[in-house]
């Protein structure tokens, strides 16, 4: 009996050494100022690279990232009144409207806006700087359509041919990124008139809807490591090369592949902003052309598998072989989105799902 | 004053505040501050929101689906756990123990990895219709599993039914086998006497541990979204979907509202029918006698329990073990043949930070991290929880207010509660970016309960003679509380911290709100690897669940070693 207290005792003193040890190991190089920024959990970056831009500013940079874009967004207009941070990268342009709407930012007209291409800069006022930009593509497991000799499609109509009847998941938009990107794709291709008519032929031709892009790809994707029944999902563009990467053994070529015909993918920007009211203008006005200087667009791809928008910015070997950029990418007007999103949701949860 | 005071003392009352006065703080402060400034902002005219524009049928459908599929996954836990209960009170067999470690790792796993466990198991290309396709010659996978509402109910089932277990078994095995003894002599047969008196003892540990089970059920999440796909979703799905990707915080904020009235009424729905019988130890109360199974019958039953757990509990978490050391793929540069074969590259990979990541976390970093996350969340939850075992001791009229509101943060949704943190806790020292103590506080939210229903009922069951004994050799309180309760709770204060470990240590919702990237626990570390493409990252995943499991494990082991005597009850 007497181990029972003998256990409280010990698990209170462990307690406290343990919260105490941590306090004091962590406060160790405190640099004079600090910057904090606010993203999603996709976030990534080269610890060389921060920190040396920590010792050339003498700044401290805390990163809080909070679930995925959706809730980190959430996250930054909740807090509006008391901001967490000073920095919030990660809204992207199927959200960039509600970030603006909710004045969230201050207007930053950064000097390396200069390199970057117009197509991305979607703030005329520069509220939101881009950033980086990836695609949503659909990927093919390229082994199975070679066994079984049929041609890969190349356009989003031919996935409602039945030669590929149950070959494709995709995503619930209502649930995932991605999967609300390629419903977009398809908005953009057919029109508000024309793309339910389109998801009912794919419902009929044995579309398969996952919730989440982690069980499409892993459980349901015939490319990945989970070897599922189908071999077309909506991924991302880069996934490709993440599959060399990331491969158990060192690949030749990339087992899967994007379809890149036109609006078979959707282009998701991502942009980055000053959050209103910092007392730290000037960090953060440093932080930001940071971002958008090449040596950090150049440590993007590897970190995060999204694209440079700074068109001086060169893409690691892995990328140029195994990516392929669309040249006509689907895209919407973020107002359209923004007005539109829960709409078009319900109606292809009703076309699709019931 | 003196007088006074000890005359305020005496009145049950007066003395049930004074316990409740720090578990209250702490849920008013932390739980009931952000939630009720959430919704206060959220019905402000700036985010615009009209209550009479709302659709209910969004509302009702997914409520009924919600009272359904809980009602059902209930049933079903009580359907194996009951027997499970039976088979932990009553019998020794080899490998007991360790069955009954493995049985509480379901409940510790993240949904992304349960999902893949049953992937590897029963998915398209899982070993189970592999095999059967082997056998019958079959062309495509005869068993469709994931995506329908059977996997829901079996992933609900797989969660919970250790609590069934744990609870009732503990309850079981205390009773006094002498009333069935009497019951016996007196010419009832073995069905009557229990029926008539081993259930109705029961009852209150069986309905205790239901109303968790279907509480936790009721607010599940991620096993409806990922093993029951786009046509299943529970008010805490929907709550995810309006407010993270309809941006519809408002709509959020009403559904999560339904939510914990729903949760308040079904709290106090239980207390109404479970009552107040406990059942007191009695000093001369002969225990069961744990024995080896003898007589036929016994042993069939014995080794079916064995199996059926085997196959529910077991064999998803090792199918996933296994998955994490087996190489499944093709060299993928040459096409066709798949090379299977065993490997420990996923587990050597874990420990290296290929691409220079400032986020990168190694597994012991994680691990240590998971640990003292639980270690706090234990020491709030016990010391909190014993507070509150005392209140409902005191025979008050509070206590049937402030019980329920107890067990609402049981209900409530994970985002809901995220984002009231956010907006309330944004000054120092919870603003802290580089401590994440909100994390610890959120988890003893969720723990709390399980540890007051464990609690109380064994403190209840100390009889008040033992007490008076100690008092009259002259023990001053403290002392008594020191030798006759402290070491009578023991086994349930042991039950206790081992829920809040494995509450703690698998909690994954609130964790991708609130912890920080330098603190990232096991589950977080995990979805950081599933969450992106590659071999190497869905095996790094199950690696990573793997060590998850025997980490946990570890830290149930350890406690059980502390406190060799408290093996019957656990």
């Amino acid at each position: 009996m007497k181990r029972t207290r003998i256990l409280l005792v010990l698990l209170m003193l462990a307690g406290l050494v343990a919260a105490c040890s941590t306090k004091t190991s962590q406060g160790g190089t405190t640099k004079t100022r600090k910057l904090t920024v606010m993203t999603h959990d996709s976030f990534a970056i080269s610890e060389e690279l921060i920190s040396q831009f920590e010792t050339e500013n003498d700044i401290t940079i805390s990163f809080i990232r909070s679930g995925d874009t959706g809730s980190a967004l959430n996250q930054a207009v909740l807090s509006r009144d008391n901001p967490l941070a000073d920095v919030f990268y990660g809204v992207d342009n199927t959200f960039l409207t509600r970030a603006l709407e909710k004045e969230i930012f201050e207007p930053y007209n950064s000097p390396l806006l200069g390199s970057i291409p117009e197509e991305f800069k979607i703030d005329p006022d520069y509220y939101a700087l881009p950033v980086d930009y990836g695609d949503v593509c659909i990927n093919v497991d390229k082994a199975y359509f070679e066994t079984n000799d049929l041609p890969i499609p190349t356009s989003l109509e031919e996935l409602t041919q039945p030669e590929y009847a149950g070959l494709l998941v995709t995503e619930n938009p209502a649930t995932s990124s991605p999967g609300l990107a390629f419903l977009m794709a398809t908005i953009a291709h057919f029109g508000e008139d024309g793309y339910l008519v389109y998801w009912e032929d794919l419902a009929a031709n044995g579309l398969v809807v996952a919730s989440d892009w982690e069980t499409a790809y892993y459980t349901n994707f015939s490319g990945s490591s989970g070897q599922g029944p189908q071999p077309m999902v909506v991924s991302y563009g880069s996934s490709p090369a993440a599959e060399v990467i990331f491969a158990e053994t060192e690949l030749g070529e990339a087992p899967t592949s994007s379809i890149i015909g036109t609006d078979t993918c959707f282009r998701q920007i991502e942009f980055v902003g000053i959050l209103k009211g910092t007392p730290n203008r000037d960090l953060a006005e440093a932080f930001i052309d940071f971002m958008l200087s090449v040596p950090f667009q150049e440590d993007l791809p590897m970190q995060m598998f999204v694209f440079p928008v700074n068109a001086e910015a060169e893409l690691p070997a892995a990328f140029v072989e195994n990516v392929q950029i669309p040249d006509q990418p689907a895209s919407l007007a973020p107002a359209l989105i923004e007005q539109n999103r829960e709409k078009w949701i319900k109606a292809w949860t009703e076309t699709v799902l019931e | 004053m003196k007088s006074t005071l000890r005359s305020w003392l005496k009145k049950p009352t007066f003395r049930a505040l004074l316990f409740w006065l720090l578990p209250a703080a702490f849920l008013g402060y932390f739980f009931y501050q952000p939630l009720l400034a959430l919704f206060n902002l959220l019905i402000s005219p700036e985010w615009g929101f009209d209550l009479a524009q709302l659709d209910w049928e969004e509302v009702w459908d997914p409520l009924w689906f919600t009272v359904l599929q809980a009602a059902l996954s209930t049933l079903l836990t009580l359907l194996i756990g009951l027997p499970g209960a039976w088979l932990f009170s009553h019998f020794t067999f080899p490998g007991k123990k360790i069955l009954k470690l493995l049985t509480t790792l379901p409940f510790i796993l993240p949904t992304v990895v349960v999902a893949a466990g049953f992937n590897a198991l029963l998915g398209p290309r899982g070993w189970i219709n592999l095999g059967l396709m082997a056998l019958f010659n079959l062309e495509s996978p005869p068993i469709q599993f994931l995506n329908t509402f059977a996997a829901i109910l079996t992933a609900h089932v797989f969660y919970n039914t250790t609590i069934i277990i744990r609870v009732v078994s503990s309850a079981w095995s205390r009773q006094n086998i002498r009333l069935q003894h009497a019951a016996n002599v007196l010419g009832a047969s073995p069905w009557r006497t229990f029926w008539e008196v081993t259930m109705p003892l029961l009852r209150p540990a069986i309905l205790g541990a239901a109303l968790l089970v279907f509480l936790f059920n009721f607010t599940s999440f991620g096993a409806v979204l990922m093993l029951g796909g786009a046509k299943f979703a529970t008010l805490e799905v929907e709550i995810y979907i309006q407010a993270l990707h309809m941006l519809n915080l408002p709509l959020a904020g009403v559904l999560s509202l339904l939510q914990l009235i729903c949760t308040l009424v079904i709290t106090i729905g239980h207390n109404r029918i479970s009552g107040q019988s406990v059942h007191k130890i009695n000093t001369h109360s002969k225990e069961i006698t744990l024995q080896r199974p003898r007589r036929g019958w016994e042993r069939m039953a014995v080794i079916t329990l064995v199996i059926t757990l085997f196959i529910l509990l077991v064999s998803p978490l090792a199918s996933l073990a296994v998955r994490s050391f087996i190489k499944l793929e093709a060299d993928r540069g040459e096409r066709g043949e798949v090379r299977t074969g065993l490997t420990l590259q996923y587990y050597r990979e874990l420990w290296v930070n290929r691409r220079g990541s400032l986020f990168y976390v190694p597994p012991i970093t994680a691990a240590q991290n998971s640990f003292l996350f639980a270690l706090i969340t234990i020491l709030i939850t016990v010391s909190l929880g014993v507070l509150v075992a005392y209140a409902l001791r005191q025979r008050t009229p509070i206590n049937r207010i402030l019980d329920p509101l107890l067990m609402l943060p049981l209900g409530a949704s994970a985002i809901t509660l995220g984002l009231g943190f956010i907006l309330v806790f944004n000054h120092p020292p919870f603003s802290d970016v580089e401590f994440p103590i909100l994390l610890p506080i959120a988890h003893s939210l969720v723990a709390l309960p399980f540890v007051v229903r464990t609690l109380s009922p064994a403190l209840q069951s100390i009889p008040i003679s033992l007490r008076n004994a100690a008092r009259v050799l002259g023990a001053p309180p403290l002392r008594v509380w020191w030798e006759v309760d402290l070491p009578l709770l023991a086994p349930s204060v042991l039950v206790s911290i081992i829920f809040t470990l494995t509450i703690s240590l698998g909690e994954f919702g609130a964790s991708t709100f609130l912890s920080r990237p330098e603190y990232p626990t096991l589950p977080v570390a995990i979805y950081r690897y599933i969450s992106q493409p590659g071999a190497l990252n869905y095996g790094q995943a199950l690696a990573m669940s793997t060590l998850l499991m025997l980490v946990c494990a570890g830290g149930i082991l350890v406690v059980e070693r502390v406190q060799p005597q408290a093996k019957d009850f656990f």
